[in-house]
């Protein structure tokens, strides 16, 4: 084990995948020299040159679409959005072309694509460049969507997009990058798709999160515990895949579920969990599910503004006692 | 410069599009064939020329108006066929009908719906190309009105600064839709639109297959030596509408009369016979033989089963099935 930040073990995990495999190269605004604004791609120009450490224009969609031709035709691409915001500016060539050509060709293409970036708040970026957008990604099949809540997290469900045969969206969070904590060694070192991770167990109810809200659940669940509350929490990692297996049995032990996230809570990914829960475990709740998630309002500049958009920490808990009819 | 072999290959391949387009049309009006189908009729010079000088490992993206360009490349009349007819033995298994043809055997990377989408697409592809240090060239073809996107100007931008194996061919056939190009495009000919990006740009006449030649040759010289992109712009006529039932009020039929007197396959037909390269018992004997590849093209699709329901799953990823 080493003590790694989140985007240091992001850059191992390029690095290691960079040597291992010739196909893999990266490309996207200002990753050479630079190194990535959040660092992320910091010195592998010089250990792998220019031919696969690419700055490319401010040309989204010309460079998110190359990266699908290049993927058609044998290389592995991974290529980085400043701001998944961006994302907005190469729809196209994400989800009409790289999520729909394999389909729509019968299975004789494969895309084996990463498009990776940061999100969301912490610092009052303002509304192009804050806001969390996952969810938009899953609507639309042909792409996976990840979700990395530490270092380790980071570093193994890294590898596995890397390696997939498919598109995949990976959203990091800017808020996570400079959090340290232990990432194995093992250049080997992977999570598989679709594996919900139990970051702590209970049995009162069950709290669904991922990225900030990992860590926020977890210092409710202590404050929780004090009280004779015992809740579980489970970070799904990747939301396509959906692992709604170890979420459903978790429901049916708890009789109660809570789904935070940073995204917007109208039609936001709670919404679709909570939907499954009510389809397969409804019997089984005592209480009915609650979701939190942004406001319907675009992320505003100011910090105190920008934090009364998302849900706090103690919102946590206040939901998880409503579960429990406790005032 | 055009052999006497490759003139025979382009003229059969121009016949082998129009043939199959002809077939296409009828088994549409006698409702036995549906879709967006968008015909390439009048156009073949440009597919059958360009194509002629590729190889099966050079790449081209394709568009809406994708068959002629899948069967230069050397795409199976079958297959595309089947595929028109949504049948599982088409090149996409019937998941993509006209519009998303894809034969990677032969470097078709694929058609596609969304105008001016297959261009960075193709600019992916000379990427490929460029980093595996192969001396693959990939020539996307598009539109008139896919020159109005912006993934064409960031392809181009991207292949100018990167200087990748790529001849972007514009097929400029006067209309996008029903909008005349003057009406849509701020320049008269859209090759000057290479000056914004310090390439060389061409306007060609679509439908003479020598002119064609010439500024490919050179874009494909250029491409191999490593000193980056072409445009060609290559000005043509479709004969048909925009898509098969378009009622056309756009345009005058002594208009479409005045271009299909420009025929490319007629053109090089006479060139044929003036040249006495080809006697008419030869060009028959073509087209016999090329008539019979697409009649048994129209029974293998009619004959084709369906896709089987219970496999609509597949393909949305390699790997996960079901949801």
């Amino acid at each position: 084990m080493s003590i790694k930040t989140y985007s240091q073990a992001i850059k191992d995990v390029i690095a290691e995948e960079m040597r291992k495999d010739d196909a893999v190269f990266i490309m996207g605004e200002d990753i050479a020299e630079a190194g990535g604004i959040f660092t992320c791609t910091k010195g592998l120009l010089k250990e792998f040159g220019s031919e696969r450490v690419r700055n490319t224009p401010i040309s989204e969609a010309g460079f998110v679409g190359a990266g699908v031709g290049a993927a058609s035709c044998g290389l592995r691409p991974i290529v980085e959005l400043m701001y998944m915001d961006f994302a907005y500016l190469a729809m196209d060539q994400i989800l009409n072309q790289a999520a729909k050509i394999r389909y729509m060709f019968g299975g004789n293409v494969k895309i084996p694509m990463v498009i990776r970036g940061q999100q969301g708040i912490g610092r009052g970026n303002a509304g192009q460049h804050s806001q969390s957008v996952e969810s938009l990604f899953m609507h639309i099949p042909g792409v996976k969507v990840v979700m990395p809540s530490s270092p380790s997290e980071a570093a193994g469900l890294l590898r596995t997009a890397i390696r997939d045969d498919n598109p995949v969206m990976f959203f990091e969070h800017k808020a996570l990058y400079a959090t340290k904590g232990e990432v194995p060694d093992d250049p080997e070192y992977s999570i598989p798709f679709g594996k919900a991770n139990i970051i702590r167990e209970g049995k009162d109810a069950t709290v669904i999160c991922s990225h900030l809200y990992v860590q926020k659940a977890l210092n409710e669940a202590e404050k929780l515990a004090k009280k004779n509350i015992d809740i579980e929490i489970i970070d799904p990692r990747t939301l396509i895949p959906f692992d709604k297996t170890t979420i459903i049995k978790s429901v049916k032990k708890t009789g109660r579920a809570i789904i935070v996230h940073e995204a917007h809570k109208i039609a936001g990914w709670g919404a679709e969990i909570a939907a499954t829960i009510m389809e397969e475990a409804f019997e089984y709740l005592d209480a009915p599910v609650l979701r939190l998630g942004a406001k319907h309002c675009t992320l505003p500049f100011n910090l105190g503004l920008e934090n009364a958009v998302v849900p706090q920490q103690e919102d946590i808990s206040k939901a998880v006692k409503k579960t429990l009819y406790i005032s | 410069m055009i052999d006497k072999e490759r003139l025979i290959w382009i003229y059969k391949t121009m016949l082998r599009i129009r043939k199959f387009e002809e077939r296409a049309l009828s088994l549409f009006e006698s409702d036995k064939l549906r879709g967006s189908v968008h015909l390439y009729i009048g156009e073949e010079a440009i597919a059958a020329t360009v194509c002629s000088l590729l190889r099966d490992t050079d790449y081209i993206t394709s568009t809406h108006r994708g068959h002629g360009h899948c069967i230069a490349k050397g795409g199976d009349l079958k297959k595309a066929m089947a595929e028109l007819m949504g049948k599982e033995t088409g090149f996409c298994k019937g998941r993509g009908g006209s519009m998303h043809i894809v034969d990677m055997s032969k470097g078709n990377l694929g058609a596609n719906a969304i105008v001016g989408g297959g261009i960075p697409i193709a600019v992916g592809g000379a990427l490929a190309a460029s980093i595996k240090k192969t001396d693959q060239v990939t020539v996307s073809f598009f539109g008139d009105g896919a020159s109005n996107q912006g993934t064409f100007h960031e392809g181009i931008n991207l292949a100018a600064i990167w200087k990748l194996p790529i001849i972007f061919v514009c097929e400029n056939n006067e209309f996008g839709i029903s909008v005349p190009v003057k009406q849509s495009t701020s320049v008269k000919d859209i090759s000057v639109r290479s000056k914004s990006y310090d390439i060389p740009g061409h306007t060609v006449n679509g439908n003479d297959v020598f002119e064609i030649n010439k500024v490919m040759e050179e874009a494909i010289a250029r491409a191999k030596k490593g000193e980056g992109p072409t445009l060609i712009e290559c000005k043509t006529y479709r004969w048909f509408g925009h898509w098969i039932g378009d009622p056309q009020l756009y345009r005058t039929k002594d208009e479409v009369e005045a271009w299909k007197e420009k025929c490319p396959i007629k053109t090089l037909k006479k060139y044929f016979l003036d040249e006495k390269e080809l006697s008419k018992n030869e060009l028959d004997e073509i087209e016999k033989v090329i008539d019979k590849e697409a009649d048994d093209a129209v029974e293998f699709a009619i004959n084709s089963p369906e896709p089987d329901p219970s496999t609509v799953m597949e393909n949305v990823f390699t790997d996960i099935v079901n949801f």
